[in-house]
């Protein structure tokens, strides 16, 4: 089923003629209720009343990460925090999380495009969905949760970890739908055939797996192993958290909520938008957010987009699946890491920068692991190795509290770590995505 | 009446050691004693020879990460019992034995034992009170 057919199918005449009146009414809003987008404004020498269709998007200034970072934590809302109703944070480069809000209308919204999402990916109202995305700051738990609450789904918060008990809910309860990264549905697998369950006779029929890069590969695996349809959904907490774009039953793309959503793909050197078809980086304007709408926001996610109709009805545009991005973030179960973040807790213990390197590795039927290689110098160096051993789990420590993700840290001897002209490589990611 | 060991850090990877002892060798370095402590993903190596401020500079020449260490060493009577009457001096005196290893002297077969002690400089002087037989640098080169 389509959860909002009117939009979702709507002629693409139709469809440009509302995204121009909303987009019109986003610039103006935001231009009134935002000092820094006032700035912006004026800067590029565009007024929002000289919007007059959607077409002239590529007037409005962008709108990047640093952005958020540089207004922490509430400079880049339109309204005042008290009249939020939510807030999430996710944690930031150097110090300094990413913090986003949401109004009751908003809250609306994100229910709406996961409902539509979850509808997308084959789910029917009354199925049950065992949610095992974590609940809490992260947007992925409660995202997933107020889309199943608006489409009528039975809900399981089971949230992530606790393999075990995720096992015995799904053997008990028979849930149809399963939300979670793909890493742990692989990795829950393993643990299902330790204890003598068969991957194959489980209840999950759909799966809706997101926050993390995963690739053709892994999705025929998880389809294998489970029995069941795995479908890619994409999102990202700036915009509104998941369901930005989700993939239908065919499987020929993610659809992306355009009517809410207005997607642009650029070339990130020139600002430009490229060729339909083309790969790129995809930009997102929020097009009807109140707490903290964004105007041409920089996702640094690489894709490319196609218009035309989907075998299943929808007209909303598909992108592909994310192939890489446009700076060093790097998706660890479902967190974003920056190097400079883990940069900044060595600076932070040693005082000076030692030589470092993080290799991400997903071996098979694990979950992704981040392993931190610090060179030991002579500053460093102890005769002890208990004084080594309290230095690493120092660094472990530090991250896990900054990050929120926890590394191994490997000590390793000067040189190790490849330098090309003088600079060190920072990350080495050896999964096969 | 201290010693100066050398402590190199090492991965744990194939052929470390090897490097480290074929360098020493090219070098005319003569290893009286060593030992090696491990974690499971690197090690800490600690030699004894007879030029440590020399050798550990060619070390660092050499890209490896070394450092100095004060060190006491001492000479056991090879018989039951010797050890234990070097350690009773030092429990009673609340001296803490950081790590130790030892070696056999190869003219008098008798057992040297090198401690690191939290208060090197108090343990020589009890060590020495007992008459027990602390070894000098001089001494180590002639072994």
């Amino acid at each position: 089923m389509i959860w909002n057919e009117k939009m979702e199918c709507m002629d693409l005449e139709d469809l440009k003629n509302i995204q121009s009146e909303r987009l019109k009414d986003i610039a103006e809003y935001v231009y009134q209720n935002n000092p820094v987008y006032k700035k912006k404004f004026d800067a590029a020498g565009i007024k929002p009343w000289e919007i007059k269709s959607i077409d002239d998007i590529k007037k409005l200034p962008f709108t990047v990460k640093e952005d958020l970072r540089d207004n922490y934590p509430f400079g880049l809302f339109s309204v005042q925090p008290k009249n939020l109703a939510e807030i999430h944070v996710s944690s930031g480069t150097t110090g300094n999380p990413t913090v986003v809000g949401y109004t009751k209308e908003d809250l609306k919204l994100w229910g709406e495009v996961m409902a539509r999402a979850f509808c997308c990916a084959g789910a029917v109202p009354h199925d049950l969905i065992q949610i095992a995305y974590g609940y809490g700051l992260f947007t992925g738990g409660l995202g997933a949760h107020y889309g199943a609450m608006e489409m009528g789904l039975v809900i399981i918060p089971a949230s992530s970890g606790q393999t075990k008990r995720q096992l015995k809910i799904m053997n008990d309860f028979k849930p149809r739908i399963l939300a979670c990264t793909p890493s742990y549905a692989m990795y829950m697998a393993e643990e299902a055939k330790e204890l003598g369950l068969k991957p194959r006779d489980s209840s999950w029929k759909i799966g809706v797996f997101g926050a993390e890069p995963w690739s053709e590969a892994m999705r025929k695996e998880i389809e294998n192993t489970w029995n069941m349809l795995a479908t890619d959904i994409y999102g990202l907490s700036e915009i509104i958290g998941p369901g930005v774009a989700q993939e239908c039953t065919h499987k020929t793309g993610l659809h992306l909520f355009s009517d809410v959503f207005y997607p642009e793909i650029i070339d990130p050197k020139t600002g430009h938008q490229v060729k339909e078809g083309n790969k790129g980086e995809l930009v997102i304007t929020t097009l009807t957010k109140r707490g903290i709408p964004l105007i041409r926001y920089r996702t640094r996610d690489i894709v490319s987009i196609k218009y035309e109709k989907c075998k299943c009805g929808r007209t909303s545009p598909r992108i592909s699946k994310i192939s890489g991005r446009t700076d060093d973030m790097i998706i660890v179960r479902g967190i974003n890491v920056f190097p400079s973040q883990i940069e900044h807790v060595l600076l932070g213990i040693e005082g000076t920068l030692p030589h470092y390197q993080l290799i991400v590795d997903r071996r098979a039927n694990e979950l992704d692991e981040l392993e931190v290689w610090v060179e030991v110098d002579q500053k460093i160096f102890s005769d002890e190795i208990k004084q080594l051993r309290a230095f690493e789990d120092k660094i472990k420590k530090e991250i896990d509290s900054v990050l929120g993700v926890y590394v191994k840290v490997k000590l390793v001897e000067p040189k190790t770590i490849a330098r090309s002209e003088g600079k060190a490589k920072r990350v080495v990611d050896k999964r096969v995505l | 009446m201290k010693l100066t060991q050398i402590s190199i850090f090492l991965e744990n990877r194939k052929g470390r050691l090897f490097d480290v002892c074929s360098l020493l060798g090219k070098n005319k370095v003569n290893i009286r004693a060593l030992t090696v402590a491990e974690s499971e993903q690197f090690g800490i190596l600690r030699i004894v020879v007879d030029k440590p401020e020399a050798t550990a500079a060619l070390l660092k020449k050499h890209g490896f990460v070394a450092s100095l260490t004060d060190i006491v060493a001492v000479e056991v009577a090879d018989k039951p019992g010797g050890l234990a009457d070097i350690l009773k001096v030092l429990s009673v005196s609340d001296i803490n034995v950081e790590y130790m290893y030892g070696f056999v002297e190869r003219k008098s077969d008798k057992a040297i034992l090198v401690f690191r002690f939290d208060e090197p400089d108090k343990a020589i002087v009890l060590l020495k009170k007992k008459k027990i037989k602390v070894i000098g640098r001089k001494e180590i080169g002639d072994l």
